[in-house]
């Protein structure tokens, strides 16, 4: 099971977590310190995996930015690593050659991205199409309801005329 | 699709996440954000925000709490959002909650509503937002609450519904599998779902359910296969490939279940053969994703009934792990091996310089996973090089959590291999000195226990030299700085029981050292009580010896601290000390006699040899002891008696735990017992008998009818600290005895039982055969070494002579032979004496060809030292008994302890016993004129009760439970 995952830049800042398992704010803070000491001071040739507190973590980076999931100790961790390249070129789909700033001022659209592609600590579906056809439902009933909101304000503006 | 810039978001978000994304240091990001949260804590109160800014708050919120800062003061309002009908701003609401919230959170019960009136909408979008919610938030106790609803939407027509509604019953199966046991069968239909989206989500509750009950799905196996057959021949849609391989995820997720259902279950693997075998032959082993369906399909192999040729392409497919370059590639090669080699040893073998090659690896991790190949392949040949390297990779992390698996690794392979005595006190003694505080006590007592008996073998002279090198190592040791409490308390104990013991070191140099070690570590008062225990045996076994015993001027002063010391234990100590020193040298040869830790010691606890003295007491008017389960009806009434009956309750009050049963008086009454054996606490047992019974036995004048029975149960406790003396000093007599009790039962006999037979069973391990793998040239010699002696360890040699010497003294010296034979082999070509940093036979030689004369043999068994006998001695000698009566005073015909554990349970326990004994003896004597330092002491100092109890009281008048977060969320939703 996954317990977290969380996207790291390589100066150290945060760019998206997210807990599948019980943690506290401290913990969680504390976590993200300590993995990325951890992560970004490897070498480029070691093998993408860390032991952390009974835990794995697996990372991978692209770019300028650190991918990390965090798994059981009974996990397949190449499996894992999968798991968040999968995860990439869904978000290279859906941004269109995605990069760090695209997932730094649209974070809550990875959020939402993430939320198709694992669930209670599962991957829960591992087709792309499947997964953009969801997505693309979502925006369009956004943006449908923002039309709908501006053409109700209209309406409004217009009655009170 | 690519919405870059964010659309729809305020210039002043971008701005704060473009300063952000500016901001050099943490500090300088800190205070970005926490002017950001003053900013949204004020726009937050405003009336009226439109609800397009309400969205854009929310997610900035995220943000804040996303770089790690609290933003709980806005939680109510994301709440709030999922109750918005538009999708829209529901989505944003969701989100929200999902990231902020925990399980545990006050708010989920506010948004469980909402998710069920989602639940049951017609728009499918707002279905799957509500059930990622669900996932994240519900609890055991909201899974009722939902429940019903997700079953439902099993048979939703779109498949996302479908498929989260699985992976919420998956989540709440995790959560407590009571709740859906009865949902397996839905499970079993979503099997055969049209969807594979569907169908691979249901793997995961499945798999899951396997888990815990494997026999209830055996009838799966066919469908399983079978479906993975499909997968494997690319029956799925092409939409699920990835990377030219078909559905890989949902393949690795089958393999893992049927590596579970086919573990130990012959016909059920058979099954499986056909399909494994295909995977091993069609997976691209280019592909990243290809080969983690390889090592899936290894785990798969290695877990089910071993099939000759699968495990062939197992094992193929590990030696390309292991060859490859990529780390990755060699981590899980290194993993799949420790689960192989079970099945087949002689596979590591070929490996061997693979393996040696990852553990000099500087990538931590993949060292790590070497030392746990390593772990399983410990064989009583090679533990010394392992056991070695594990001591060295553990003294250079610095890693705690990591330090302390690797330690306990290290001692139980020692204890479990260990080739010799000597070589588990040295290697002891390492992980000791480099993790001393990491290590299990008792791994300590073990060791305690180990150099006083040996391995119970009867060769004096071996156990002497065990002894005296081990001495003589400590005394090397003990002036290093920072030592380990844990380790500095083995030091202290056997430079106390065999310090002076061969003759090498004068009594003065010893007790000089103990005392340095008392006053280095004038914190730790466990160390400081080992200290002055072994002072007093090595002062004893001086005076027995009929030499004269001079303290020297720091040891004085030290005892002379401790005396005015605040712990107790010490105090106790210092005096005993005192007083065994004043002692004339027979009385002191009686009680601490030498090397007698092991000893075994009869105990009556009737304590036969102080009748005399209770029976001139009882003449001179003394009350006679009763029997604790006589006594509490008393003890109660006296007690109701000097206090007001209505200030009773309150103060006992704070009970958060069950009451206990009634006890029922053990001696019978003359009045059949009414109620008492009804056993509620409730029903007053009747005053009249229980009364009668007691106070005839006592003798003493109180009220008959005081003490109603719901209060007299309650009384125990206070009564001990409260009380009148006379009871309060014979409840102390009797958790005496229930001390000892303990004692009789802690540590010593466990650790005689688990180390002995661990250690002869790891000499008796039967030696593999194994062949030698003819090396490449140009192998460096050491690796070549390493490798021998961690693979081809044992040789027809050692296997000889270890069956012909049987015991220790012909089994250490070919032990440390046996192991340097194959190590010269491999490196015959090379002709170079092994590097002993591999082997560490430099040591082992010296034991076996170390002089063996031990002057002070004639002196064993004359002398010892055992503390409890000296505690007792000290209080009992006073008053009635001689020496040798002292020890009886521990006496139960039926328990027999042995007095090495007496030295390794009484530091903890000390403080209990001894007060318990020091307050029985006074007892018994009734004033007799003993000295009660320690009880006087005792007796102002315990903890104030009284205070604690107001201060309770005080909490609860309050009214609050202080733990509460957030006191203004409420106060936000209710304005």
């Amino acid at each position: 099971m996954i317990n977290f995952v969380c996207l790291i830049s390589r100066q150290g800042k945060v760019r998206l977590t997210k807990w599948y398992s019980t943690y506290s704010q401290k913990e969680r803070s504390k976590a993200i310190r300590e993995l990325s000491g951890v992560i970004l001071s490897r070498g480029p040739k070691l093998c993408n995996f860390v032991d952390w507190k009974g835990h794995k973590v697996v990372y991978k980076r692209y770019a300028s930015l650190y991918f990390c999931i965090c798994i059981d100790e009974e996990d397949n961790e190449l499996e894992a690593l999968e798991v968040i390249h999968h995860f990439v070129e869904i978000l290279d789909r859906y941004f269109g050659s995605v990069c760090e700033l695209d997932l730094i001022f649209n974070f809550h659209k990875a959020y939402y991205i993430l939320d198709e592609l694992l669930i209670a600590g599962e991957l829960q579906e591992s087709s792309k199409r499947t997964i953009a056809k969801l997505i693309s439902a979502q925006d369009n009933l956004v943006e449908v309801a923002k039309e709908e909101a501006s053409s109700l304000s209209n309406i409004i503006a217009q009655a009170t005329k | 699709m690519g919405s870059q810039g964010g659309i729809g978001q305020s210039k002043e978000f971008l701005d704060l996440v473009k300063s952000i994304g500016e901001a050099r240091s943490k500090a300088e990001e800190d205070r970005i954000v926490l002017g950001e949260i003053e900013t949204l804590k004020r726009r937050l109160v405003e009336p009226g925000i439109p609800k397009r800014k309400m969205k854009e708050y929310i997610i900035r919120l995220v943000y804040i709490e996303m770089l790690g800062h609290d933003a709980s003061f806005g939680y109510i309002h994301a709440v709030k959002m999922t109750h918005d009908d538009s999708l829209f701003l529901k989505r944003t609401g969701y989100l929200a909650v999902t990231l902020f919230l925990n399980e545990d959170h006050d708010l989920i019960i506010l948004i469980v509503n909402t998710i069920q009136k989602d639940l049951k909408s017609d728009n499918f979008l707002i279905v799957c937002a509500a059930l990622n919610a669900v996932c994240k938030l519900i609890n055991e106790e909201t899974i009722p609450a939902v429940l019903p609803q997700v079953v439902e939407l099993l048979g939703h027509q779109k498949e996302a519904v479908r498929k989260k509604a699985i992976m919420a019953l998956h989540r709440f199966h995790q959560k407590s599998p009571s709740s859906v046991s009865h949902l397996v069968s839905n499970f079993r239909k979503r099997l055969c779902d049209n969807d594979p989206g569907v169908m691979g989500a249901t793997l995961c509750p499945l798999l899951d359910l396997v888990n815990r009950d494997v026999s209830s799905f055996k009838d799966l196996v066919v469908s399983f296969v079978s479906i993975l057959k499909q997968v494997a021949e690319h029956r799925l849609p092409k939409t699920y490939d990835y990377h030219q391989l078909p559905a890989p995820f949902i393949q690795i997720r089958l393999l893992k279940i049927l590596g579970l259902l086919g573990s130990g279950d012959k016909q059920a693997s058979e099954q499986m053969y056909m399909v494994v075998g295909d995977i091993f032959r069609k997976c691209d082993s280019s592909s990243n994703i290809g080969n983690a369906v390889l090592y899936q399909c290894v785990c798969c192999v290695s877990s089910i009934h071993p099939n000759p040729k699968l495990l062939e392409s197992a094992a193929d497919v590990i030696a390309r792990f292991l060859k490859s370059d990529s780390h990755n590639l060699k981590y899980l090669g290194i993993d799949a091996l420790g689960r192989l080699i079970k099945l087949s040893p002689e596979i590591a073998e070929q490996h061997q310089l693979a393996v040696i090659d990852c553990l000099e690896d500087p990538d931590d991790t993949l060292k790590r996973k070497t030392f746990e190949l390593l772990h399983k392949m410990t064989k009583s040949s090679n533990v010394e090089v392992i056991v070695d390297r594990m001591i060295d990779y553990m003294i250079s992390i610095n890693d705690n959590h990591y330090k302390t698996d690797i330690v306990s690794r290290c001692v139980e392979l020692a204890e479990q291999f260990a080739p010799s005595n000597q070589w588990f006190i040295q290697t002891m003694n390492r992980v000791f000195e480099h993790a001393g505080d990491l290590v299990n006590i008792k791994v300590a007592h073990n060791l305690m226990h180990l150099i006083a008996e040996g391995f119970g073998e009867d060769d004096d002279t071996e156990y002497t030299h065990l002894r005296s090198s081990a001495v003589d190592s400590y005394l090397r040791i003990i002036g290093a700085p920072k030592l380990p409490s844990v380790f500095l308390q083995v030091i202290c104990w056997v430079l106390g029981e065999y310090g002076t013991a061969d003759g090498k070191y004068s009594a003065s140099y010893i007790t000089g050292k103990l005392c340095d070690v008392a006053e280095a570590y004038s914190n730790d008062e466990t160390v400081k009580a080992y200290a002055v225990t072994a002072l007093m045996k090595i002062y004893a076994c001086e005076m027995a010896a009929g030499r004269t015993v001079d303290i020297l001027p720091e040891c004085q002063t030290l005892i002379e601290e401790l005396s005015a010391s605040h712990s107790t234990d010490l105090q106790q100590r210092a005096y005993e000390l005192q007083a065994v020193i004043a002692l004339d040298a027979q009385t002191v040869e009686n009680i601490l006699p030498s090397d007698a830790s092991s000893k075994e010691i009869e105990i009556d606890k009737n304590l036969p040899f102080l009748n005399d003295h209770v029976e001139r007491a009882i003449e001179k008017g003394a009350q006679p002891y009763i029997p604790e389960s006589e006594r509490s009806g008393f003890s109660s009434a006296s007690y109701l008696n000097s206090q007001d009956l209505h200030e009773v309750p309150p103060s006992h009050g704070l009970r958060f735990e069950a009451y206990e049963l009634p006890k029922q008086p053990s001696v019978p009454l003359t009045t059949p017992p009414v109620s008492i054996g009804s056993s509620n606490e409730l029903i007053p047992v009747p005053e009249p008998t229980y009364n009668r019974g007691t106070q005839a036995a006592v003798s003493l004048p109180s009220s008959s009818n005081a003490g109603p029975a719901e209060v007299k149960l309650r009384l125990d406790g206070v009564q001990k600290r409260w009380g009148r003396p006379t009871y309060s000093s014979s409840s102390a007599s009797t958790s005496a005895a229930a001390s000892q009790d303990t004692i009789n039962g802690v540590t010593p006999p466990d650790g005689a039982t688990t180390v002995t037979p661990a250690i002869s069973k790891g000499r008796e391990t039967t030696y593999e055969p194994t062949r030698k793998t003819q090396q490449a040239v140009e192998i460096s010699p050491e690796k070549q070494k390493l490798a021998a002696s961690l693979f081809g360890g044992s040789s027809k040699q050692e296997r000889k002579s270890s069956l012909g010497g049987g015991h220790k003294t012909a089994a250490k010296p070919t032990g440390g032979h046996a192991a340097e034979a194959p190590a010269k082999k491999m490196a015959a070509p090379v002709q170079q004496p092994p590097p002993p940093d591999l082997l560490d036979l430099g040591e082992m030689t010296v034991a076996t060809t170390g002089p063996l004369i031990d002057p002070f043999k004639q002196l064993e068994g004359l002398l010892d030292s055992v503390e409890l006998a000296s505690s007792t001695k000290n209080h009992v000698d006073v008053s009635a008994a001689k020496g040798p009566d002292a020890m009886a005073f521990y006496g139960d015909s039926a328990t027999t302890v042995e007095q090495g554990g007496h030295h390794f349970s009484s530091i903890d326990d000390v403080d209990n016993l001894v007060s318990g004994l020091s307050s029985a003896t006074t007892d018994a004597s009734s004033g007799g004129g003993i000295p009660t330092s320690q009880l006087t002491t005792q007796n102002s100092k315990g903890p104030n009760l009284k205070d604690a109890l107001q201060k309770d009281a005080l909490v609860r008048q309050m009214g609050v439970n202080p733990s509460s977060q957030n006191p203004n969320l409420f106060k936000d939703l209710l304005g």
